[in-house]
């Protein structure tokens, strides 16, 4: 049974016209709609469909190596006082949780007629992810990334070359993951009819920020009976992930948005500091209004100017959070804490010496705000959203200028 | 005074609306820009509100918007730089921008203030006709602030039915399906949905814009709407060195 595909009766389910409370919608030119709203008429059917679910199941359990790891980490409990399990995501194949939905996207495509892929990427992952579920379908593959990011995390740009795909910088604003996503936008505006839009996030217009999700739910699907199987229990406490768009968070806490045993924790990226002018922090920076078609939190000025966001994480450095978390956020379902740079970075070094696992830098910083004011009983799942290796220049970087001693 | 609907009916054909981006390519230049260009035969001016993000806009655009944000434009400064035009202007001022902008200056005030500063018609692209509909449409009528929507060859036949009745003004023909600045000749594909849009005999009056660039991408053009929109065209052309009275006049010429 795939719960993730099928309407659940959800306090969090978004609404006919694509909403979360007073979050989401599809803001679009003319010029997407009919794109969208055929995505919009399909999708539910599509993925509702038994032979559909049978090879996403199928590609997920021996292409991606699914069912992913639930790992209690003894070490890392000792010393937070509370017991940690890790969601390894990052054992995926390509190394992220970005890969559940890309499956499930080519697979739509393809029955879309589509014969083109397009995405935006920040750090890379969700490119690679992307670049390879093409490859496996003989799909033609665009991917747009900020010339920032290109050069901030080249090993990924060049696996996404030798996957087949043409990566084309944008040169615009921050030369990042805003960026990158309009200049994908303007790409699908470009080449409506043969094209689909692998977004990589839980962003963008309805039906986006819920069709991602529910790729992305069998994240906490399995959390559910790898729990069970392990403490006697198929909950957590606490349910802690970091956000950029927000689709690992959303997988992560799919299956338990309307069990208020669970406490929903995201981590977003403060950058320099929330104060410093130099932050991605968007729900304590932003407010509401529009960005890539959907309504939602965002780091704007008065004039409605999207402003530039800053961290030293690609996968994070993004001006919106998507419409499901500002509704979770909003109504007090989900807390948000914000992790510097140099609180991840630290994170990352802890993890690799206490656990021997390398982090991404956007899951450091799920992992910096772990220190959560929890009882010793307490059990808390993190999501491990991705592994280190796409990092290390930034790493190596930062260790030689902080002078950290390896 | 006449409604921007019915000057445009009241011409019937050739009708030429000049986009360009206010507090471009200095800060100070659009009122005599809006100037200029009703001297050199423009019927409608279409003011674009810089905005960080255009999604809808091709490179010409997203330049020109960078460069008058950094010239300190904003929503306010343009409402002042239209009401001090409009003394010296008789043709109708019409803003085109995103719709957070509009939000974040708290919409209804929006609508309020560009009416007060005299200007005549917006272009919102990213506003959803389904909400404009439910919650601006009244507040739109009861200042007199006409609307225009935009429709694509991918837009089915009832969709472009449903646009041109909320279009006040003018229904915007978006003559492919790309964003704005493309530079070819029209193909065989475009003239056929030009045709078709014509043979709907639609009450509201037809401008077709996004990528005519010439004197014969117009020509065409106007064989099947009552006239065209011109942007990325005219924007390059104030690129280019010289003074705004021979830019204008230039570019005017080279469209006839
Ligand atoms: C490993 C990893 N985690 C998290 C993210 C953030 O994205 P999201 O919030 O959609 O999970 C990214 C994005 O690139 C990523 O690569």
């Amino acid at each position: 049974m795939v719960t993730g595909f099928t309407q659940k009766e959800s306090a969090f389910a978004v609404t006919q016209d694509g909403f979360y409370g007073e979050f989401g919608g599809a803001f679009i030119p003319e010029m997407l709609y009919a794109n969208v709203e055929e995505i919009r008429r399909k999708y539910m059917e599509i993925m509702g469909d038994t032979q559909f679910q049978t090879e996403f199941r199928d590609l997920l359990k021996h292409y991606v190596g699914r069912p992913s790891p639930l790992y209690r980490a003894d070490n890392l409990s000792k010393l937070l006082g509370f017991t940690v399990y890790l969601k390894r995501e990052d054992l995926n194949h390509t190394g992220a949780h970005k890969i559940n939905n890309t499956i499930g996207q080519i697979l739509l495509a393809r029955r879309l007629g589509k014969k083109r892929i397009i995405a935006e990427t920040g750090a890379g992952q969700h490119g690679v992810a992307t670049a390879t579920v093409c490859a496996l379908a003989g799909l033609e593959c665009v991917v747009y990334m900020g010339a920032v990011d290109i050069e901030r995390q080249a090993p990924n740009v060049a696996r996404m070359k030798m996957l087949g795909a043409k990566v084309i910088p944008a040169e615009s604003g921050s030369k990042t993951l805003k960026d990158a996503t309009n200049e994908a936008i303007r790409d699908w505006i470009n080449h409506a009819e043969n094209t689909h839009y692998i977004i990589g996030s839980a962003i963008g217009p309805h039906p986006y920020p819920d069709m991602v999700p529910r790729f992305q739910s069998v994240i906490s699907e399995e959390i559910q009976w790898q729990l069970q199987e392990q403490t006697g229990r198929d909950y957590p406490d606490y349910v802690i992930a970091c956000v950029g768009g927000g689709s690992n968070a959303a997988g992560a806490f799919y299956h338990y948005l309307d069990d208020q045993r669970v406490k929903l924790v995201l981590a977003e990226a403060a950058g320099k500091g929330i104060d410093s002018g130099h932050s991605a922090a968007t729900s304590i920076l932003g407010s509401k209004g529009i960005i890539h078609g959907c309504m939602t939190l965002l780091m704007q000025n008065e004039d409605g100017q999207i402003m530039e966001p800053y961290s030293l994480s690609a996968g994070l450095d993004y001006p919106g959070i998507g419409p499901l978390h500002a509704h979770l956020i909003r109504t007090g379902r989900a807390e948000v804490h914000p992790a510097t740079d140099d609180e991840a970075m630290d994170a990352v070094i802890q993890l690799a010496r206490t656990e021997g696992i390398i982090p991404a830098l956007e899951t450091a910083h799920a992992l910096a705000v772990l220190r959560l004011n929890a009882g010793p009983d307490a059990v808390a799942v993190l999501c491990l959203s991705g592994r280190g290796d796409k990092d290390l220049n930034t790493y190596l970087t930062y260790i030689e200028q902080h002078k950290i001693e390896l | 005074m006449q409604t921007i609907r019915e000057s445009i009916l009241k011409k019937g054909r050739d009708v030429l609306n000049i986009y360009f981006t206010a507090g471009y390519p200095g800060p100070e230049d659009t009122v005599e820009i809006i100037r200029l260009l009703e001297a050199h035969g423009a019927d409608l001016i279409e003011l674009g509100m810089p905005y960080s993000d255009p999604l809808a806009d091709g490179q010409t655009i997203q330049r020109s918007s960078e460069k008058a944000l950094k010239n300190g434009m904003n929503i306010r400064k343009l409402f002042s730089q239209v009401a001090q035009a409009v003394n010296t202007t008789s043709i109708p001022v019409i803003m085109m921008g995103y719709y957070n902008q509009m939000l974040q200056y708290g919409a209804e005030s929006f609508v309020l203030d560009a009416s007060a500063a005299g200007i005549r018609g917006m272009i919102i692209p990213d506003l959803p006709m389904e909400i404009f509909e439910q919650e601006y449409q009244s507040l739109f009528e009861s200042c007199g602030m006409e609307i225009s929507f935009l429709v694509t060859p991918l837009t089915s036949e009832e969709r472009i039915r449903k646009a041109a009745d909320l279009s006040s003004a003018f229904l915007y023909v978006v003559s492919q399906s790309a964003i704005t600045g493309q530079q070819g000749a029209f193909s065989e594909d475009q003239i056929r949905y030009f045709q078709r849009i014509e043979s709907m005999h639609l009450s509201t009056p037809v401008l077709i814009g996004f990528g005519i660039h010439n004197a014969e991408t117009r020509a065409i053009a106007c064989r099947h709407a009552h006239g065209v929109i011109i942007g990325s065209a005219f924007i390059r052309a104030l690129e280019a060195e010289g003074s705004l009275e021979d830019k204008v006049e230039n570019f005017m010429q080279s469209i006839r």
